[in-house]
């Protein structure tokens, strides 16, 4: 048994330590946000924050996360109530398929996090390592943007208000 | 008026003793009078109304027999019975293609869910308000033109209101389609031809089930499938022991070729596949083309030569005659999500939840090679990630069906896994487009020759021979002749035949039976080479003839809606006769109309190159585009947009590579496709809306001219023509440097 802090919580975990984390979540947890793309590393489709930093969680074994805090898409907000990166998806439409999203969304948070006023070169810049196959980018682009505007709004008025950091 | 009538049929049937409270879909086809007008749309193939909607205490349900693939045409859906029926737009439900549930739509491709199933809904939702207008009018006495419907309820002057749902009894809505509805006018429309926001999209951002990747049935194990390493290995031996050691271990499934491991838990499935897989040991053979002389391979097939075009006019007479080779390698769907699917074998029945552009096509291949009749299969269909064409959806239901099948019960969910996906997934087929064309003084072109060699562009399911399992097994299914899709739509000869107007001109579909690469139908099909070559040329043309591109375009062009489209991106873009982009830029342009019956589609761009490296960039694309009447013009502009994107990165980068025995691009390392780094600066998506006309697939229509229009503003930039399909740096660079 390992005990992983998810979204806030803390979860007896019963998975060999070699597994990766996307499985732990997607079956032990249950969370569906973080895709199976490649399991390589190499489309970002698994993305979720560690510690408020993006990971591939593909390629991340359960035993190097002992003491960490893992936040899912799930963690940022729900339907009724979502947090900016979500609100801004969605008014931007910023989706086909949408496979590819929720790691696009987790990555571009972490980016926010740590730079709340990106630079249209520095959202590039950090989604390089995201595929997107459908061809939404430019909308994918715009709502980052949003998000950042709606991040600033609610800085304001409630002080962070919708992130789980 | 088409109440009285059906609503005497609803009275024949209950009269009858005969009330069929099932719906039934067979029905539609022993109704099929011949040469009586057909209802539009799907309603042709499945008339009875109820087919479509259908009206119950629970609401009103919508019923498709398309998949959506992350096209948001559900929403559109939404939008078109909405507005048709007078209800509000989120009271009703859409439920997408199910074998036991929707009508038989065949396949979810061509860009034809609008056309066709959108059609069917709308005028099915007309109908449907008729009778119920016609219902009310009964039982109030009151002449049925005194009614009005709004918000689901059909209101009389005098206030009263009845409710549909308490309109409808026993089986009013299971009649026949008329081969006319009485369709709103567009001017009144509310919620059509509005920017609504996907119903999707809310669950997509917030980690909501969402795909059948995310599906979880009680008991449910987790399969993984160990492929053979190249087609037509053969597997001759595998000892299972160490695989059965390892924590978690259900099944080795094994039927010929075909080699799969059951687990409890997704990871364990992956591990045993691993382990699997060393113990496995195959026997391959060598047998693929040389991937880097496609030309040579392609025209040195035997092929089956058809002229599809020909038209002479002898007095019609040009000088200056040029001719020019362009070629496509085999290119990938690439979804991000591999294939996914699960299987659940209870009491004789043979349930599979996938994410197949055509649940039933694909159940007739899983019943025969599961040896069951039709009726003991049930095919669900789960949205899935992105397809663009016939992808690993449908090998990875049948993979499903034939390990579920060892376990009785039992939920089996299997997922792909990448190189599984990128080496295994039938590709878009390779082309070669030899063209010659000659122009008169006056700069017009006289005399057209185009020949395309390609193999077919669909080898999808209806039989078992089309799956990769029912291939592998010990008693295997063959695979099944390929065939030429019909025209106009066509297959390799996808918009082959120009839409523009030349005195001569002469087109050869040479199609190759042979196909040394898996291939099956990808977006566009052969439409995505026949327009970048058709549209490369008639730039190279206009060069010759020193006539402006977009001018030259315009010059042998007649349709009046093709002008229109051609003129909007121009005007745009801001294109001027003469100009010239900036040092290392170039200005591309070009139209199609897809299939040459749907969407209209012009695509002006902007593109740098740097000299250094050749990297070409799309820095704007500018768009128009004419859908007819347009539904969701957001959901419009987001399938021009992705249609652009993903256009400009099988133009620049894109090419499955194999050695003479394995395919050898099998994962984003070996298959580049477009990062963050390539995204253009803008790209405009301008509609013109034709209110009242036709829905024009759309979904497909922008692939063509996205290529032409980056070669030909590549070639702007340097002078240089690419005609080699994909546009890698390596090439440009080499060409400037020479």
């Amino acid at each position: 048994m390992t005990t992983l802090k998810v979204n806030g919580h803390d979860h007896e975990i019963d998975a060999d330590s070699d597994t990766p984390l996307l499985y732990v979540l997607r079956e032990e947890l249950r969370l569906n946000a973080a895709k199976f793309g490649c399991g390589l590393g190499q489309c970002g489709a698994c993305t979720v924050m560690v510690d408020g930093k993006a990971v591939l969680s593909c390629v991340t074994p359960l035993l190097l996360l002992k003491g960490k805090e893992v936040t899912t898409l799930e963690g940022l907000g729900t339907i009724e109530k979502p947090a900016p990166i979500q609100r801004a998806f969605m008014e931007e439409q910023a989706a086909q398929c949408g496979y590819c999203i929720a790691g696009m969304m987790m990555r571009a948070q972490a980016l926010l996090q740590r730079n709340p006023k990106p630079t249209d070169a520095q959202i590039r810049g950090e989604l390089q390592t995201n595929l997107c196959r459908c061809g939404t980018h430019m909308r994918i682009l715009r709502a980052v943007h949003r998000a950042a505007r709606l991040m600033d709004t609610a800085e304001l008025t409630t002080s962070g208000e919708g992130s789980a950091q | 008026m088409n109440s009285p009538v059906n609503l005497d049929r609803r009275q024949v049937l209950a009269g009858g003793g005969a009330l069929i409270v099932s719906f039934s879909l067979s029905d539609a086809f022993a109704q099929d009078h011949a040469g009586a007008p057909k209802p539009p749309g799907s309603l042709a193939t499945s008339p009875y109304l109820d087919a479509w909607i259908r009206i119950d205490a629970d609401g009103i349900t919508i019923f498709t027999g398309k998949a959506e693939l992350g096209q948001g045409f559900k929403t559109a859906f939404q939008q078109i019975a909405a507005e048709e029926l007078d209800v509000p737009f989120a009271s009703l439900k859409v439920v997408t293609a199910d074998t036991l549930l929707t009508a038989d739509e065949g396949y979810t491709s061509g860009s034809q869910s609008t056309q066709y199933s959108g059609t069917a809904i709308q005028n099915a939702a007309a109908q449907v308000r008729e009778l119920l207008v016609g219902e009310a009018a009964r039982r109030l006495d009151l002449p049925a033109e005194t009614l009005k419907t709004q918000n689901g309820a059909v209101i009389a002057l005098d206030g009263r209101r009845l409710a549909y749902a308490d309109l409808v009894a026993d089986n009013m809505l299971h009649v026949e389609a008329q081969p006319k509805s009485k369709l709103k006018n567009p001017a009144t429309y509310a919620v059509m031809g509005r920017p609504v926001p996907r119903v999707d999209i809310p669950a997509k951002v917030t980690g909501g089930a969402a795909y059948v990747q995310d599906m979880r049935l009680p008991g449910m194990l987790h399969a993984r499938i160990v492929r053979p390493p190249s087609y037509g290995a053969q597997l001759t031996e595998c000892d299972t022991s160490a695989v059965e050691k390892l924590s978690g271990f259900v099944k080795v499934v094994r039927d010929g070729n075909f080699l799969a491991v059951v687990a409890q838990k997704e990871f364990q499935a992956i591990k045993a596949m691993k382990a699997l897989s060393r113990a496995a040991t195959w026997k391959e053979q060598p047998g693929l083309p040389k991937q880097d002389d496609l030309l040579a391979v392609l025209t040195s097939l035997k092929s089956n030569d058809k002229i599809i075009f020909q038209q002479s006019d002898p007095s019609a007479t040009g000088q200056r005659t040029i001719e020019a080779t362009y070629t496509r390698p085999y290119q990938a769907h690439g979804s991000i999500g591999p294939s996914c699917a699960i299987g659940q074998f209870v009491d004789g029945t043979m349930t599979v939840w996938t994410h197949t552009q055509g649940v039933y096509p694909d159940r007739e291949g899983i019943a025969e090679m599961l040896k069951v009749p039709l009726s003991s299969v049930r095919l669900i269909h789960v949205e899935g990630s992105g397809c663009y064409g016939h992808n690993g959806a449908d090998d990875a239901a049948a993979d499903a069906a034939l390990i579920a099948r060892e376990l009785p019960g039992i939920p089996v969910r299997v997922q792909w896994m990448r190189e599984q996906e990128h080496a295994w997934e039938p590709f878009g087929p390779a082309m070669v487009t030899k063209l010659k064309a000659s122009l008169n003084d006056s700069g017009k072109i006289v005399d057209w020759n185009f020949d395309v060699w390609t193999n077919t562009h669909s080898m999808r399911p209806g039989g078992a021979g089309s799956m990769l399992a029912a291939q592998h097994m010990a008693e295997p299914f063959a695979v099944p002749e390929p065939k030429p899709l019909p025209l106009p739509a066509g297959g390799g000869d996808r918009n082959a035949i120009p839409i523009y107007k030349f005195p001569n001109a002469k087109v050869v579909h040479r199609f190759i039976p042979a196909m040394p690469v898996r291939v099956s139908a990808m977006r566009a099909l052969g439409a995505y080479h026949n327009v970048f070559s058709i549209e490369s040329f008639m730039t190279e043309l206009a060069e010759l003839a020193g006539i402006d591109p977009v001018e030259f375009r315009l010059n042998h062009l007649e349709d009046k809606r093709g002008r229109e489209v051609i003129e909007k991106a121009a005007k745009e873009f801001g294109w001027q006769k003469g100009q010239k982009a900036p040092p290392d830029r170039g200005y591309g342009f070009a139209f199609a109309r897809y299939k040459s019956l749907a969407a209209y589609c012009a695509i002006a761009t902007e593109v740098e190159v740097d000299r250094e490296t050749g990297r070409a960039r799309l820095a704007r694309a500018i768009a128009a585009v004419d859908s007819g009447q347009v539904v969701n013009p957001d959901g419009l502009a987001n399938q021009i947009e992705g249609a652009i994107m993903q256009s400009m990165s099988w133009t620049l980068y894109e090419a499955v590579t194999f050695d003479d025995t394995r395919i050898t691009s099998i994962d984003w390392q070996t298959y580049p496709i477009l990062r963050f780094d390539a995204v253009p600066d803008r790209i405009d998506v301008h509609i013109i809306n034709r209110p009242g006309l036709p829905f024009l697939g759309s979904g497909e229509t922008g692939q063509g001219p996205a290529a032409a229009s980056i070669a030909n503003a590549i070639a702007n930039a340097t002078g240089k023509r690419f005609r080699d399909l994909p546009l890698t740096k390596s090439k440009i660079k080499g060409a400037i440097d020479a």
